[in-house]
């Protein structure tokens, strides 16, 4: 079962699916790195995972847009990565990082923490029991923020954190290239359940992010479920 | 065992995925190491053209290229498509940085839907190469390049050459798609050992045996970098241009005057004898008088002044540009290549120092390069590079500058050990006779720091001339004429070039030789606390003067 399932899916206290795998990454960094750093792990990861818009048609077939890809260079990291061409899920992963970096900072502890993005499959239940939402792959970045105390440190910090998102790309890569459970093609009915259709360019499978700030006891003192993207969970 | 065969469709379509899919990976790996950040649109509607959902560009030469790699064919067991990344700096050298494989082995999934699943993955796995083609070192340098080297790319078809990354390269697995009829497999070797890139001393590697043509692909986006990947291939005609070099000097001539003997210059290493052009030959990075110049020197026949004719001493190895294939039966007459490359001949330089209006030379960096005689090899081959046909004058032409020192008229020596009588063919004595003896020669690998001795200082503290040995190359130069550019003596007394002369052989500083520097450091340590006290006590007359910069 998935070891940090709990948590997916919090409103409906549904048991975590058997197929919901579980891939933690971990980086170090500085303070204004972390915004950079996180985008460019849930970038990549939402790279693999988002396709074309999808164009249903006569008889079940459907039809799909296409992806168009754009470079993001680092002002504080040595590093660049390749995102998804798609302003909105830009602005999205944006303000989530944008909080998880501020919930850091604000929580004055030793900035320690960690953001998940988990991608599920809705499953319609019948009334009055609401739509189960069932992970199906669950990502954990967690984030030591360090303190430099001059220009040099910072600069090698630079290079090391550089090459060590090089490595979690490679990580990512590995995990995608597994060819594991991905849900069905979903038909034209039941599209919104395993995609999120929202977007007017692209279309990621179903997601959410969500963090969580660990204090210098090592314990979660600020369990934030926060539902930062648009959230087809109904109700 | 028959299982469910694939139907002649699903096989057409798996031939034709395979196919598109190995071209779209070539794009992707090339566009990745161009320079450029790349960037193209989504879109909700599909367009029919976008293979495997992406929107990834052709750029037709690439396209071209890779077809012609793989001339019909498509990846099979022992038949990969590779595509090698390499870097060429702008002084010849090049070295292989990556090599990228698509193979496919026998491990064949039947049950695998072609149309769906098989295209599904393949269209995860070149997004998974854009990803990955970010995170190899080749990246940054691709993002940088444009100066000092540019990046080349190399598609071949067949057996993987790993050989050329050198030891310990690493492998990254971008990943795999199993179809009915084989696994695709997609990976990347790449060379780890780039760390002394930073320092711009590239591995003196042998140049690309063979022809060397650098032709610019058609720039994708307006405003891209100056370099693009070149296409390396064997074989054709095109004329080269090279991106500019650093610190390219204008020529100089000069009359002698007498002076202390001439110390420095430049010696043309190897040079490579590639009978078809174009030649390309190592170059060397030298400091003169405190410039660092880098230049892609050939190696030509060049004629000299030897001392006996009187030329006064030549004290510095002044920049002397020329390109010209000589003419061995008249050894003192520099002939330029005025057939090659637009560049205009230089007129004969006298012994007497007359000065020549010579001012300025410029031939294309790959306008003319000649192949210097070695003793074992043909004087005859004067091999002639293309010219940059129709390139020379634009903005990517340089100057080639090459130094040519001259032994002075108080050359402790006998004269004539520099004439060519000694020598049974002209410029033998520019000839690398040992090659290994340029590891050690300091005017080849000129230490970097300022405290190490450089072949300046080490030629001024000589005694009288630099030895005697012929194997010294300090005196193997003669200086030919002075002038500098755009200074005329008519219109100042003290012109440029008289200043050049007057100062150009500044005694040693002491701080610089390693003995005293480390006495000196000594003793300004131990003097250190006794200077600290008198600051203390002047603390405020040095508190006051700040005052009145405030």
């Amino acid at each position: 079962s998935c070891p940090l399932s709990a948590r997916c899916c919090a409103p409906s206290g549904a048991a975590p699916a058997m197929n919901c795998r579980a891939e933690v990454l971990e980086v170090s960094v500085e303070g204004r790195q972390v915004e950079e750093a996180m985008l460019a792990v849930l970038h990549t990861v939402l790279l693999h995972r988002s396709t074309g818009k999808f164009h249903y048609k006569k008889e079940g077939t459907y039809s799909i847009g296409t992806v168009g890809t754009q470079d993001v260079d680092c002002d504080f990291i040595d590093f660049a990565y390749v995102r998804v061409s798609s302003e909105e899920l830009d602005r999205a992963l944006r303000k989530a990082v944008g909080e998880f970096k501020d919930a850091l900072r604000s929580s004055g502890s030793d900035g320690m923490g960690q953001i998940s993005l988990e991608f599920y499959q809705k499953k319609k239940s019948r009334w009055p029991f609401s739509d189960e939402c069932i992970p199906w792959e669950l990502w954990t970045i967690k984030v030591n923020v360090v303190n430099l105390a001059n220009e040099q440190e910072r600069q090698i910090c630079r290079e090391k954190v550089g090459e060590k998102l090089c490595e979690k790309i490679i990580n990512i890569v590995e995990v995608m290239n597994r060819h594991e459970y991905l849900p069905k093609m979903p038909t034209q009915s039941e599209v919104d359940n395993v995609f999120d259709t929202s977007l007017k360019d692209v279309q990621p499978y179903l997601y959410k992010i969500s963090y969580q700030i660990t204090d210098s006891l090592g314990t979660s003192v600020t369990t934030t479920m926060r539902r930062l993207i648009k959230d087809t969970l109904a109700l | 065992a028959m299982d469910t065969d694939l139907s002649s469709q699903d096989r057409k379509d798996l031939d034709k995925f395979i196919k598109f899919f190995a071209l779209k990976t070539v794009q992707v790996i090339v566009q990745a190491r161009l320079g450029e950040k790349i960037c193209t649109r989504s879109s909700s509607s599909p367009t029919g053209s976008d293979w495997f959902n992406l929107a990834i560009k052709d750029i037709p030469e690439v396209t071209h290229e890779a077809k012609k790699a793989l001339a019909g064919q498509l990846p099979a067991v022992g038949r990969s498509m590779c595509v090698e990344i390499s870097l060429k700096t702008s002084e010849g050298d090049s070295m292989e940085l990556e090599i990228w494989c698509l193979e496919m082995n026998e491990k064949c999934d039947k049950e695998i839907k072609v149309s769906y699943t098989v295209y599904n993955r393949l269209s995860l796995l070149l997004k998974s190469l854009l990803a990955i083609t970010r995170v190899t070192p080749a990246y940054r340098l691709s993002r940088k390049q444009g100066h000092e080297y540019v990046i080349l790319y190399r598609i071949y078809f067949g057996e993987v050459q790993l050989s050329g990354l050198g030891e310990g390269f690493q492998t990254v697995r971008v990943g795999t798609v199993g179809t009915p009829v084989g696994t695709i497999t997609l990976s990347c070797a790449y060379r780890i050992n780039l760390a002394f890139m930073s320092t711009r001393q590239f591995e003196r590697t042998p140049p690309i045996m063979g022809i060397i043509i650098d032709h610019f692909v058609d720039r994708p986006y307006p405003s891209s970098s100056p370099m693009h990947p070149c296409n390396y291939r064997a074989g054709e005609d095109n004329g080269a241009v090279y991106p500019s070099v650093e610190g390219s000097q204008e020529v100089c001539t000069t009359s002698f005057s007498t002076s202390p003997p001439s110390q420095c210059v430049f010696i043309v290493t190897k040079a490579h004898f590639q009978t078809p052009p174009p030649v390309v030959t190592d170059t060397l990075k030298v400091p003169v008088m405190g410039l660092a110049f880098s230049h892609q020197l050939s190696s030509s026949r060049l004629s000299y002044q030897p001392a006996a004719l009187g030329v006064g001493s030549a004290d510095m190895g002044y920049p002397l540009l020329f390109a010209g294939g000589l003419n061995a039966a008249h050894p003192h007459q520099l002939i330029g290549p005025g057939k090659e490359g637009g560049v205009p001949p230089v007129p004969s330089q006298s012994a007497h120092g007359t000065q020549a209006d010579q001012e300025r030379m410029c031939t294309p960096l790959d306008g003319v390069h000649y192949s210097a005689a070695t003793p074992s090899s043909s004087e005859d081959t004067e091999t002639v590079s293309n010219s940059s046909e129709g390139k020379c004058g634009s903005p990517h032409d340089l100057l080639e500058t090459i130094f040519i020192r001259k032994v002075g008229a108080f050359v402790n020596k006998p004269i004539n050990q520099v004439t060519m009588a000694n020598l049974d063919i002209p410029f033998a004595i520019f000839a690398p006779k040992n090659v290994e003896l340029e590891d050690n020669d300091p005017m080849v690998n000129p230490p970097e720091s300022p405290e190490t001795e450089s072949p300046l200082q080490g030629s001024l503290h000589s005694e009288g001339s630099t030895g005697s040995s012929t194997g010294n190359t300090h005196d193997d130069f003669v200086m030919i004429d002075f002038k500098p550019a755009f200074s005329k003596d008519d219109i100042l007394p003290m012109d440029l070039g008289t200043f050049y002369r007057e100062f150009q052989n500044p005694p040693q500083l002491s701080s610089l030789s390693i003995d005293i520097g480390a006495q000196s450091m000594a003793e300004d340590l131990d003097s250190l606390p006794e200077k600290l006290a008198v600051h203390e006590k002047n603390v405020k007359e040095f508190d006051a003067f700040v005052e009145t910069l405030q």
